[in-house]
């Protein structure tokens, strides 16, 4: 049965990804004879032969971890992240690595050095980013789940622009060991999946405190699937108004509303909730990440692994040039910024400012949690846009973040579900946030709703 | 605070990134417009507010990551050379510092 599984990913992953560019690397034989493996010793793991594809900045023993970046290009990595042993343990077979905005920095794909990833409901939208590939990979029906990482919305983004689900668990939920740092305080290791189920299955194999990742928090790794009882009595769910205003597209507002409505029919209570600071989190969010960004990246340097530039005599002229050569241009733009908002003179004014204003932003939900259980935005303002509509602006490109930032910046856990398409057949996704370690009580909202308003439709390019 | 051609170059410099011209002029604009963005925080008050340092929960910090101080395997020297873009005799090979 896992071999036939195996064989189907396989076979549709090369075939799609002429069409989608969603995987930069597939190991057909890799895979297979893993999967006839756990077939011969008949594996009992939660995961026995379900086939996953895996965010290439996510490390892989035996296949390449390129972050969509040349400097780091046919990179292969001497170690598995603990994710990716934890999900081998449970029997999964990882068929491929998928495409990522370059060190995920993204929100649309368009910065992977290796082409965008197109969406499968339009192949002239973006997928979202940064974990595009995983993402598209997920929404065309190619593997049933996927990892990739969220360190402002890499996760959720692109599971609402193609139509499946995105998980970022609580910052210390899981391991960041083998997952090429971006920005550390945010990143988490998320997950994508068409089900729920599935959703909580690969969580609980995946959770957990790692001695190699001294951010994972010693707090115990609960049974997921259980919490998917459909009993939502008592629940309640905050709702923020002010953020469903400005900017905001218009069937994508209808979208969420009727989820509200949705949720109100299922017994659960809404609550008004106020969320003071939030306006201000996407510009905290790039001074904090860009600085981190700066600092993580500078380890990139053409001396130990990956890419270096030619006729370089001089040590500092070899830093430079490779990094020069190397880097794409939206990678550049956030180390040129990270660096300047740590530079002498202006560590103050701006990364200490976004600090403490992070601090705020996390008050605001705490004081929100103490009213509702988990509370609902749209997951991006608008469903996905045309390539290249939005790569000449990067501000504008920053702002699709505007609903996601603010769970990392928090350090809590928050999905994205689908709930219907627009006019023109896109996605729409809606968002629930909870307090630190809710996983349990996002998943039942998320699996309640599925349950009652399930998303049937599926993309146009598709393996089946 | 404006950005000047120069502090985009000190930047640079400091980055340790060669950037072109084009990128320069590029980098530029963007760079002020996005900073120009972030300082919409001048307009909070943050005088009483502590700084959140790094994103750990209370059970996070909670949690000790100290180890017993034992000696662990390590990758080794063949496979951590495996990558390198130029190993020479067991050693990472760098073109000349001085």
């Amino acid at each position: 049965m896992s071999r036939q599984s195996v064989e189907f990913s396989i076979t549709a992953a090369e075939r799609l990804n002429e069409t989608l560019n969603a995987f930069l690397e597939i190991d057909r034989d890799g895979a297979l004879k893993r999967a006839a493996e756990i077939e011969q010793t008949g594996s009992q793991g939660a995961l026995a032969g379900v086939p996953i594809a895996i965010k290439d900045n996510i490390c892989v023993r035996g296949m390449q971890a390129s972050c969509g970046s040349k400097i780091l290009g046919d990179y292969h990595p001497p170690y598995n992240a603990t994710v990716i042993e934890r999900l081998l343990k449970a029997g999964a077979v990882v068929i491929g690595k998928t495409n990522c905005d370059e060190f995920a920095m993204g929100s649309s794909n368009e910065n992977s050095a290796f082409g965008p990833v197109r969406n499968p409901w339009d192949t002239t939208r973006v997928s979202g980013g940064s974990s595009g590939g995983s993402a598209a990979a997920v929404a065309a029906g190619i593997v049933p789940v996927a990892l990739g990482s969220d360190t402002g919305g890499s996760v959720r983004q692109p599971a609402s622009l193609c139509g499946v689900l995105g998980m970022k668990p609580t910052y210390g939920r899981n391991s960041r060991y083998g997952l090429v740092a971006f920005a550390s305080s945010l990143d988490q290791v998320g997950v994508f999946a068409r089900e729920v189920e599935d959703v909580a299955r690969v969580l609980g194999v995946i959770a957990g405190r790692d001695p190699h990742d001294s951010t994972t928090a010693d707090v115990p790794v609960p049974d997921y699937t259980a919490s998917l009882t459909g009993d939502l009595k008592g629940a309640r769910l905050g709702f923020p108004r002010t953020l469903f205003g400005q900017g905001l597209d218009d069937e994508v507002k209808k979208a969420v509303e009727a989820v509200v409505d949705a949720y109100r029919d299922l017994g659960v209570e809404i609550v008004d909730i106020e969320l003071p600071h939030a306006g201000y989190a996407i510009a905290v969010y790039y001074i904090i990440a860009t600085a981190e960004a700066s600092s993580n990246l500078a380890r990139f340097d053409g001396v130990r692994y990956g890419f270096r530039a030619e006729e370089t005599p001089e040590l500092r002229q070899m830093y430079r040039r490779t990094r020069e050569e190397g880097f794409g241009p939206e990678v550049k733009r956030r180390i040129m910024l990270g660096t300047y908002v740590l530079s002498a003179g202006y560590y103050d004014a701006y990364y200490r400012k976004a600090q403490q204003v992070r601090t705020m932003i996390k008050n605001d939900f705490l004081d929100a949690f103490r009213r509702c259980d988990a509370f609902i935005t749209p997951t991006s303002p608008t469903p996905a846009f045309a390539i290249g509509e939005k790569v000449d602006d990067p501000l504008a490109m920053y702002l699709n973040d505007i609903y996601t930032v603010t769970a990392n910046l928090a350090g809590v856990p928050g999905i994205s579900v689908p709930c219907g398409l627009s006019s023109n057949r896109l996605p729409i996704g809606f968002q629930l946030v909870g307090p630190y370690w809710s996983e349990p009580t996002l998943l039942r909202l998320a699996h309640a709703y599925e349950q009652s308003r399930p998303f049937t439709d599926r993309p146009p390019i598709s393996a089946s | 605070m404006p950005i000047k051609q120069s502090d985009i170059e000190k930047v640079a410099q400091l980055a340790h990134l060669e950037l072109a011209d084009e990128e320069i002029k590029t980098f530029g604009p963007q760079l002020a417009e996005i900073v120009n963005y972030v300082e919409q925080l001048n307009a909070l008050d943050t005088s009483s507010v502590e700084p959140a340092i790094g994103g750990l929960t209370p059970e996070g910090e909670e949690t000790d990551s100290s180890r017993a101080d034992e000696i662990k395997g390590s990758l080794g020297q063949r496979v951590a050379l495996e990558e390198a873009p130029d190993p020479a005799s067991g050693h990472f090979r760098v073109p000349k510092v001085l």
